[in-house]
């Protein structure tokens, strides 16, 4: 026991990392992923299906495969990335293929009738997205992203096959310590739990922020 | 409106042509629209009446023709080249700002208020700086009846109320011409009337308008002239009188026999 709450700043560095992990994956991923989605939506013919093909492939492939493939398959390209950020790049490319289609989804969920509002009183495209489809598409956007970051954050547990010591890999270390396999998983769950159980609650208080529209 | 100007018209049509695919909706329209005229276009549906109005702003193409709005070609960069070349967003979107419209599902905002729905336009369009933005849709909301209702989104309010804001949202932006796209005809009937009252009022001002109705009473009362359009040409126009009393064009009186009937 003594062994275990020795552990404990151990763990918490490898919550750190999952938070780390985590957190710049949500970012990367919502920023291409919103580009992407904007564009498949509104971009020319011509993206529309490199970026298609792009989203259902990435899509279409175990996570896992993902990460080898970014650790042991891209230096035979000659490029070699540190196994952080071989991680980071493969999650963000599998998370973004999510979030172009929640923000598809949810762009062409809004009527066009609203879009068309918007040109009539003399709204350039940017203002026309800016003001009149964003603000509504973020509702529908909302519960689907942030299930895509709450599964960011179990997804990045698979950093620890790499070597990264994650929260995942910190506790498999110190079980391999102190022999003590149940409690400490039990306590990894609960990380990850309170992590992912604060994400969900936040978003409903969101969502309920953007309640305006009564249906 | 008893007083015609010479002046050139504000908006200018002529030999307008659309299909969408195989089906050929506008056949060649020429259509003069005059500063506070108030144009009425009827016809039955398929006509081609609603796809008219969405071409002045060009929320439709047109394939060939030319509109002009206080002699600005719409769909086309003006120019001699013979090849057209389609307008820029922004170029359309100047354009646009000048030519107000009303849709028959009203299209509010549904995250604005009804005060915010008129401000957008005049803040980000028309640049005016908040405070006088706020004065000026407050004025147009109170003006169409609304004035206990600026801070009501459009969920708060009823059909002819969320119009009523159209309208203000639309009259706001000073149009050069204002189209209404059969603006009462998702309306339960008994809010029929507050809309089309507001409309009266604005063509009593002065507004020039080109109003696609199938409200008769309307069309005569408040109409200085009613276009007929069938199978995408105009088939008549003329003064209400000359239309709807003593119609002689045999397609024309068929129509007017079917509404009515409808509405009596």
């Amino acid at each position: 026991m003594i062994f275990a709450l020795q552990s404990l700043p151990y763990l918490w560095q490898g919550l750190l990392m999952t938070l780390e992990v985590s957190a710049l994956v949500v970012f990367f991923s919502l920023i291409a992923g919103t580009i992407l989605g904007v564009a498949i939506v509104y971009g020319p013919r011509w993206l529309y299906w490199p970026v298609r093909i792009y989203s259902d492939f990435f899509r279409g492939i175990p996570l896992l495969v993902l990460i080898f493939f970014m650790y042991y398959g891209l230096p035979l390209f000659k490029i070699n990335l540190t196994n952080f950020a071989s991680v980071v790049l493969a999650l963000s490319a599998f998370k973004t293929a999510h979030i172009i289609e929640v923000v598809r989804g949810a762009i062409q969920s809004i009527p066009v009738g609203q879009t068309e509002a918007g040109k009539t009183i003399g709204l350039r495209f940017g203002q026309r997205l800016l003001y009149v489809v964003a603000p509504q598409a973020v509702r529908r956007f909302l519960p689907p992203w942030i299930n895509a970051v709450v599964d960011a954050v179990k997804g990045s547990a698979l950093v620890s096959l790499v070597g990264i010591v994650d929260l995942m890999l910190a506790i498999q270390q110190v079980i391999g310590r102190t022999y003590m396999p149940m409690p400490l998983y039990v306590l990894g769950a609960l990380m990850y739990f309170g992590i992912n159980y604060s994400l969900s609650s936040a978003s409903r208080r969101l969502e309920a922020r953007f309640a305006y529209i009564r249906e | 409106m008893t007083e015609i100007s010479p002046t050139s018209p504000v908006v200018r049509i002529r030999g307008l042509r659309k299909s969408f695919g195989t089906n050929l909706v506008l056949d060649g329209i020429d259509l003069d629209v005059r500063k506070g005229e108030v144009v009425v276009v009827i016809g039955p549906s398929g006509s081609g009446k609603t796809t008219l109005l969405r071409c002045i702003n060009l929320l439709e193409t047109y394939d060939e023709g030319s509109i002009q709005v206080d002699r600005v070609e719409v769909g086309f960069r003006d120019g001699s080249s013979s090849a057209r070349q389609r307008r820029s967003d922004r170029e359309l979107a100047r354009i646009r700002a000048d030519i107000g419209m009303v849709f028959q599902l009203f299209n509010l905002f549904p995250h604005l208020t009804a005060r915010e729905n008129v401000v957008l336009g005049l803040r980000k369009v028309r640049g005016l700086p908040t405070a006088e933005a706020k004065r000026v849709a407050e004025q147009w909301l109170t003006r169409v009846g609304l004035a206990d209702k600026l801070d009501s989104l459009p969920s708060q309010l009823s059909g002819g109320q969320q119009q009523r804001v159209g309208i203000a949202r639309a009259v706001a932006m000073d149009p050069k011409v204002l189209l209404l796209d059969e603006i009462t005809s998702a309306l339960d009937p008994e809010l029929v009337g507050e809309v089309l009252t507001v409309a009266q009022e604005l063509a009593r001002d002065g507004m020039t308008m080109i109003v696609v109705t199938h409200e008769m009473t309307f069309a005569r009362d408040v109409g200085s002239r009613i276009v007929f359009m069938d199978g995408g040409r105009i088939q008549v126009q003329g003064t209400p009188r000359e239309v709807l009393t003593a119609p002689a064009h045999d397609r024309l009186k068929a129509f007017l026999a079917r509404i009515e009937l409808k509405q009596r």
